[in-house]
């Protein structure tokens, strides 16, 4: 399940609907994104989320699929906020329920490393001293190669 | 019309999210659009070539040699990010 929102919303609320409609799951991780109030040394004031209604939806939509065929998932639900957030507002929201942690902890870390780098959706830091576009990290983008290739030993 | 369609840095760069462009009835292909648009706007229109930026033609994902016509909506998407 998922949700794209242009109003500020309630994790609590969430992960505790999410627990009842997964009644049945051994199993439930959750992970919390927040508006960092700093960018390195600069004070980041206002965050800007644009998206492509329809085609965000369905990016996501195809990122949850692909969880759901690497791990045995019993539910799970994405909320994603777009528009204006200031620092300290939750920016999305990853929960998901399986049988056993494993599948969930890895299902959570996988859906959370595509949303940063495949879901459709762009980011400008509004600071004290101008605006500017963020692309993802190199960081990301390695995070996001890990679940490209096979699993093997670092060398 | 074909309708163009800007995201993040490149609506910035285009001073708009959407523009109207005449393809005057003639199927091309994306590159073959931005090489009009490059003909008024040089600039604007390499950002639009770069690399790193994806196509989108009636909400489904294309390449920059996919064909577009007069009445298609093509989007241009900057690289993406979310969570």
């Amino acid at each position: 399940m998922l949700r794209v929102i242009s109003e500020f919303f309630d994790p609590g609320a969430e992960l505790s609907a999410f627990e009842k409609r997964a009644a049945d799951a051994g199993a439930i991780v959750s992970f919390l994104g927040k508006v960092r109030g700093t960018a390195g040394e600069k004070t980041v004031g206002t965050l800007y989320l644009e998206h492509f209604p329809g085609v965000t939806e369905r990016s996501i939509a195809s990122i949850e699929a692909e969880a759901r065929k690497r791990w045995r998932i019993d539910d799970s639900l994405i909320v994603h906020r777009v528009g204006r957030l200031e620092p300290g507002e939750p920016i999305v929201l990853v929960c998901v329920a399986s049988a056993h942690r494993r599948e969930a902890f890895e299902a959570a870390d996988f859906l959370m490393d595509y949303l940063k780098t495949e879901a459709v959706f762009w980011k400008k830091e509004i600071r004290d001293d101008g605006e500017a576009w963020i692309e993802p990290r190199e960081a990301d983008y390695k995070d996001v190669a890990r679940w490209k290739k096979p699993m093997r030993k670092e060398k | 019309m074909a309708l163009l369609l800007f995201f993040g840095k490149l609506a910035d760069l285009a001073g708009a999210r959407k523009r109207e462009w005449p393809l005057e009835g003639e199927t091309c292909s994306v590159r073959d659009l931005v090489g009009a648009i490059s003909r008024e706007e040089p600039d604007f229109a390499a950002a639009l070539s770069a690399a790193s930026i994806r196509y989108v033609v009636n909400e489904t994902m294309a390449g920059i040699d996919s064909a577009v016509s007069d009445e298609d909506e093509i989007a241009f998407l900057p690289p993406v990010s979310g969570g």
